[in-house]
């Protein structure tokens, strides 16, 4: 948008707050709990989507007052600046461990964690595994955009093969650097693990699928049969060095050839029985 | 009248708590402190209260770092490498100001080391142990019944400051069988609602735990609030105990197991007709360099009796800043000094220091 088109949207916009008489309807408008201050990321990241996402549901669940949530270091590190909730920031790679201080202590409280793949799937991968294992009744959000953002772009443990990074600058080679790890495979099977689905962004029905999925996770921890882990492939337009509407070709024809997006495990029927009750 | 009981350090010490009104325990097992973590295991569930076995200390300490910001007593214990891995987040915990009980059984080290006791890690405890600029209360336990006793002190100390709070034992206090008595404590009443993340209510703004200050100015002004607090520290919480400093010429200075084989070594030299004291810091930090100052003047001798290379003895120096030599004997790797091989060694340095 150049100056120009900007300052004459300005001018209509001055014009249309002039009018008197019927107010506009109201047909969107961003979640009260998520605070109305400029964020710092990127332009195109997903991030800020998907915070959005996040407090939406907390606002329309009414939860506010319930949950509490962990955020990792990493891009998202400054999440308590814009979720309008409780929050703690847990040393990189530890959110789960500290999810589960919280969860054991206040065992009622809706808790999340937000977590991206170096933080969760390098450094934090023992925390993650064992507090899936044990069952911790907690909502993991694990965002994947497959390279270390906040650091400028370095391989992480999910790069995808041949992807270039300021660390793998010939391409991740899977002799060296190994293969990117499939966090919700892995951890599906394990018995604590209630349900693991991977989703993404990338247009608007990912969007509204990926706000399916958090609301399902956050109904089920009512039922504390164990831990959700909602993986959503995410991007990371200044350290691909993409557009944003690169970025959205990359995850749909890259990303999602190792991350396929979709269900990997769904909680039995028989659990979800008690669901409204609970 | 209050019941005396035999127990274990480490059984006292959990004991002590569960009296304390600790709501969380967090820990993984390690020689020579498995005790806390399978005495709790077997009381906690019983008596209320949550005990958990982590995967490691790193996830322990993480456990109680959320436990804690939610406004709960927590704690856990380990000992030196366990404590070793717990170093970041005991900074994380001290830079977001969250209270909280670490109790180190220390033994003989580096690395794998040895199981036996040791007084290795009194400078990871005193001088900061992880990065940055903080400082933890340190209380020396020397007896089963100070395991016990340090407990209900270090709760209320870390609520107090609102900062973690280490109890820096050994693997001799810990294993030692005593007598111990538990007696009444209610504890303090601390308002954490305007930092303790319970879930925000309409009513007020959210809380956040963080060490997180990009801004350099913030993140000075954060850390001059902290060195407030351990001024403060300085200030209130010296702890130390003497014993025969009214005439004393020379000084032992130890704490924990030392101290209490110094004890032994300050018989046998005072019926040789030494004058000698002995100086046991209770807490090592705050370390009581002023009451060691008061004391320098009229000394001949300091000597700092460690289970280790010689730790303390470079805060004993600072603390008479040259007033009076200052001379160091200890032994490592899980090897004790007997009380004679002390007043020998005093004996000698005497005849050293009179001859030069």
């Amino acid at each position: 948008m150049t100056i120009e088109e900007r300052s004459n949207i300005d001018i209509i916009q001055e014009k249309d707050n002039n009018i008197i008489g019927e107010p506009y309807e109201t047909v969107y408008q961003k979640p009260g709990t998520l605070i109305d201050v400029d964020m710092h990321y990127c332009p195109g990241c997903y991030h800020s989507l998907v915070h959005k996402l996040l407090m939406e549901i907390i606002e329309e669940m009414d939860i506010q007052e319930q949950t509490i949530g962990v955020a990792p270091v990493g891009c998202s590190v400054f999440a308590y600046d814009y979720m309008d909730i409780d929050m703690q920031q847990a040393a990189h790679g530890r959110a789960a461990a500290v999810a589960t201080g919280i969860k054991r202590l206040l065992p009622d409280k809706y808790v999340f964690t937000y977590q991206g793949d170096g933080d969760l799937a390098a450094i934090g991968i023992a925390e993650t595994i064992h507090a899936i294992n044990r069952g911790e009744n907690i909502l993991i959000v694990f965002i994947n955009n497959a390279v270390y953002g906040m650091t400028s772009g370095q391989m992480a443990p999910t790069t995808l093969t041949g992807m270039q990074t300021t660390t793998s600058p010939a391409g991740r080679d899977t002799n060296i650097h190994g293969h990117p790890i499939k966090i919700s495979e892995l951890v599906a099977p394990l018995p604590g693990a209630f349900y693991v689905t991977r989703q993404a962004v990338n247009n608007a029905n990912g969007v509204r699928r990926t706000k399916k999925a958090l609301q399902n996770a956050f109904n089920y921890q009512r039922l504390k049969k164990g831990t959700c882990l909602v993986e959503i492939v995410g991007n990371c337009p200044s350290n691909w060095k993409m557009t944003p509407i690169e970025c959205t070709g990359f995850v749909e024809e890259q990303m999602m050839k190792t991350f396929p997006v979709g269900d990997i495990k769904l909680p039995k029927a028989e659990d979800l029985k008690n669901l409204k009750e609970a | 009248m209050t019941e005396t009981k035999l127990m274990k350090g480490n059984e006292a010490l959990a004991e002590a708590a569960i009296l304390a009104g600790c709501d969380a325990y967090f820990g993984y097992p390690i020689t020579p402190q498995s005790e806390v973590l399978e005495y709790l295991a077997r009381e906690m569930p019983v008596r209320g209260g949550v005990v958990l076995q982590a995967e490691s200390e790193v996830a322990s300490i993480n456990m109680v770092y959320g436990a804690a910001g939610a406004g709960f007593r927590a704690m856990t214990s380990s000992s030196s490498p366990g404590i070793s891995l717990m170093q970041e987040c005991i900074s994380y915990m001290a830079g977001a100001e969250l209270p909280c009980l670490v109790v180190n059984v220390n033994r003989a080290g580096p690395g794998l080391g040895t199981i036996q006791p040791g007084q290795g890690d009194y400078f990871q405890s005193v001088k900061g142990g992880g990065h940055g600029d903080y400082k933890l209360i340190v209380l020396a336990p020397s007896s089963v019944q100070e395991m016990a006793d340090h407990v209900f002190l270090g709760f209320d100390l870390a609520d107090k400051y609102r900062n973690p709070v280490l109890l820096l034992s050994d693997g001799a206090i810990g294993q030692m069988m005593e007598k111990v008595q538990f007696h009444a404590y209610q504890p303090p009443r601390v308002d954490k609602s305007s930092w303790a993340t319970i879930g925000k209510p309409k009513t007020r703004s959210r809380n956040y735990i963080t060490s997180l200050f990009i801004q350099p100015e913030q993140m000075e002004q954060h850390n001059q609030k902290l060195e407030a607090k351990f001024r403060l520290m300085r200030e209130n919480e010296v702890r130390f105990e003497e014993m025969n400093t009214t005439d004393a010429e020379y000084l032992f200075v130890a704490y924990g197991l030392s101290a209490r084989i110094c004890q032994k070594a300050m018989d046998i030299s005072r019926a040789k007709g030494i004058k000698v004291g002995l100086l046991r810091p209770i807490t090592l930090f705050p370390y009581p360099s002023k009451r060691l100052a008061e004391l320098a003047p009229q000394l001949k001798l300091v000597l700092s009796v460690e289970l280790n290379s010689g730790q303390m003895v470079e805060d004993v120096r600072l603390a008479v800043n040259g007033k009076v030599p200052v001379e160091f004997y200890g032994r490592m790797g899980g090897m004790m000094p007997t009380p004679e091989s002390i007043a020998e060694h005093l004996e000698t340095l005497i005849k050293y220091h009179h001859d030069n």
